[in-house]
């Protein structure tokens, strides 16, 4: 079964505002019975304030799909419109202490619920901008279809070129078979065949942007995003230091708490995931022990010298 | 009331029994069964005991045509794999859509390879056509693989027969009948079954031990070479304790077959039939007259498998699911596509699977809270008229949503 947060559980053994809301204004409507995922969302909204009253869910679904949707109203609930659609599937998981990754679409279906429903409050129509797929990247919760559309779109080759552009594949590496089912099924639909070894291409629009970053602006980003997660790890009684940057891999000292603990490596996993977003590229993070020798006697000789 | 476990196609409990027996092997008789000395000296003559308590088991004519290896999945890649390899030039293989990943998953691995796989679906009773089927033997074929009962519905192929009609036809035959031993006779000896997969976790043994039924003279590549263990059909120091506690759990097996089909077949009626009278909109898959005797799986229109499991799981009682989202992906069990049972049920079902060591009392806890469970999340769901008691008129015309 899956390893649901207690307040998952809680939403979901005692859900909030089930049902429909009388004199609703606002309904939003998603899902798909096909998948096994549906959602009737009806808001109150008062119409000279654009508050959000009153909010209800109807949901056919797995228990995090109902847990979503019953913290999506308590989150909603008292805001304005405007308020409300800045809440993000994240804040929805967050809210939740987290959902697995095979689950993460059922905080997406509550997001896009509240946008049907705002868009039906305005007369708008909403269109769902996206489809999915089976998932195939685990670690980031990236499906075949977002993987195919990347594919095609920007010419991708190889496993690595994927990793790049959406992060499949950048974890624990075990998608990898599936990564190159999908290359080599684009790429014989382009007229190529997909070759391993080939070349990683180019992140063109990263570049286009922005002059590339020295040796020294570059450790000095990737230094700052761990710092961003010291406060959190020290609220826990532990601590993160950056040691080196060689090419594509951190190395990292977890300390306190957090060393040796069943956390860490999904704390590694977190800053990971935050370092590629932030630097556009993929960056391995690793344990500073697990470092080459050769790069432990650099350090140590830098430090003394 | 202490929990009631009625996932036993999952895989049971360890008979009692059958621990007592392995521990031996574990600590006094851990040699080596190769080696001659007085570590080991029990171990071979207790291999050849297993040995014979599963062809006993199974209606084997020799005990040499008993292969023990890791699992029922092994024992199905080794089949499957020996027959294409013994045949280079047979490119074809029949299956079905309802078999287990074990199977189908292998098939469309050597489909991406350049065999034809011939994938016979099943009706809405999860019925197999045998008209179509004999249209489909021919010398392209390199072998045939039917499960001999199906796990989430228990549905009983006609193996026996359909291994006569493959040998009219010269092509070999494979039964994954993992779900089937131990709840179905068996008399393989009288049968035209080349190869058959079966798990011991299945039958009160523990995980990690399976055997491969191979006919004297059938074609055989090993998939493991090494070792001259299993007569060299299966390289690796041999699972000692394990290969033990499985010999023990087939005997006990043998002892309750009638208790299986007789007092556990009770109970999974009595279930069955309780469900079906308290609860409206539900039904029970499968072929009702052909089943194992302890699996019922049962569609809970309009509510979802995962949500009934977790309110089950509250009350203290262990089921399976057919949903999506029990196993993460996307679509419904395949079985249930392939039985084209709608999407407002497929997502809904529940197997309850028995054993020997269910009672009536469970049984009649599980009656208790089952309806209350449906009633909570029907509450919940779109599709549902709470004020009624109904499914909204025309469901899929009253909501509507957006794909998402």
């Amino acid at each position: 079964m899956w390893d649901y947060s207690d307040k998952v559980k809680d939403h979901f053994f005692n859900p909030k505002n089930a049902g429909a809301v009388e004199g609703a204004n606002a309904i939003g409507e998603v899902g798909s019975i096909s998948c096994g995922d549906a959602l009737r969302l009806t808001l109150k909204v008062n119409e000279d304030s654009e508050i959000i009253e009153d909010a209800g869910f109807q949901t056919f679904g797995c228990g995090s799909a109902i847990a979503s949707s019953s913290v999506l109203t308590e989150i909603i609930k008292g805001l304005t419109l405007d308020e409300a659609l800045k809440v993000t599937n994240q804040d929805i998981a967050a809210e939740l202490d987290g959902l697995p990754p095979e689950k993460m679409h059922c905080s997406v279906m509550g997001r896009e619920a509240l946008q049907a429903a705002v868009a039906n409050y305005r007369g708008e129509e909403w269109k769902d901008d996206h489809e999915e797929g089976a998932l195939v990247c685990k670690c980031f919760a990236i499906d075949a279809v977002m993987i195919e559309e990347m594919v095609w779109a920007n010419k991708l080759r190889t496993v690595e070129d994927v990793t790049n552009f959406t992060k499949a594949g950048g974890g624990c590496a075990a998608c990898h078979e599936d990564i190159e089912a999908i290359l080599e099924k684009v790429l014989k639909e382009r007229g190529e065949t997909f070759d391993p070894n080939a070349a990683p291409i180019e992140k063109v629009e990263a570049k286009a942007e922005k002059k590339p970053l020295t040796n020294l602006q570059r450790i000095k980003k990737i230094e700052e995003v761990i710092m961003s997660f010291r406060p959190q790890l020290m609220a826990d009684g532990g601590d993160v230091e950056l040691v080196e940057v060689v090419d594509k891999t951190a190395y990292v000292n977890m300390t306190g708490a957090c060393n040796g603990c069943q956390m860490s490596s999904m704390t590694i996993a977190g800053i990971q995931q935050r370092l590629m977003e932030v630097m556009g590229e993929f960056i391995k993070v690793v344990p500073a022990s697990q470092m080459p020798a050769a790069g432990l006697v650099n350090i140590k000789e830098a430090g003394h010298a | 009331m202490p929990d009631i476990y009625l996932d036993n196609n999952a895989t049971t409990k360890v008979d009692r029994a059958v621990v007592d027996a392995m521990i031996p092997y574990f600590t006094e008789q851990f040699g080596n069964p190769s080696s001659i000395h007085r570590f080991a000296d029990g171990v071979a003559r207790a291999i050849k005991k297993a040995r014979s308590q599963v062809q006993e088991l199974l209606g084997a004519e020799h005990d040499s045509e008993i292969i023990f290896t890791s699992c029922g999945t092994e024992s199905d890649s080794t089949a499957i794999l020996s027959a294409i390899k013994a045949q280079p030039n047979r490119k074809e293989i029949i299956t079905t859509a309802v078999e287990h990943p074990a199977i189908l998953n292998l098939v469309d691995h050597l489909e991406k390879e350049g065999y034809t796989i011939h994938r016979m679906p099943v009706d809405k009773c999860g019925r197999l056509n045998l008209e179509a089927y004999k249209n489909l033997l021919s010398d392209q074929v390199a072998i045939v693989s039917v499960m001999w009962a199906n796990n989430e519905t228990g549905t009983i192929f006609p193996v026996e027969k359909m291994a006569e009609m493959a040998n009219a036809a010269g092509v070999m035959f494979h039964t994954d009948a993992v779900q089937a031993v131990g709840k179905i006779p068996m008399m393989l000896q009288d049968t035209k079954i080349d190869m058959l997969s079966l798990s011991g976790h299945k039958l009160h043994a523990p995980k990690g031990i399976g055997v491969l039924y191979l006919r004297r003279g059938t074609r055989y590549r090993p998939l493991l070479r090494g070792g001259h263990q299993e007569r060299g059909r299966r390289a690796g120091t041999e699972n000692t304790a394990s290969i033990v506690g499985l010999g023990v759990a087939c005997d006990l097996a043998m002892q309750h077959m009638e208790f299986e089909n007789t007092q556990v077949k009770a109970m999974r009626d009595r279930l069955e039939q309780g469900i079906i009278e308290q609860i409206p909109h539900c039904f029970v898959t499968g072929d009702l007259n052909n089943r194992l005797p302890n699996t019922t799986d049962i569609a809970f229109e309009y509510i979802e498998g995962e949500a009934i499991l977790m309110l089950l799981n509250k009350a203290g009682i262990a089921a399976s699911s057919g949903s999506a989202c029990t196993s993460g992906s996307l679509e419904p069990s395949h079985v249930m596509r392939a039985m084209d049972i709608p999407y407002t049920a497929a997502h809904g079902t529940i197997r309850f699977s028995f054993s020997r060591y269910n009672s009536m009392s469970e049984v009649d806890e599980v009656l208790k809270v089952m309806p209350s469970i449906v009633a909570t999340l029907r509450k919940l769901s779109p599709y549902w008229d709470s004020v009624n008691n109904t499914p909204v008129a025309d469901p899929e015309q009253a909501f509507q949503p957006t794909y998402a």
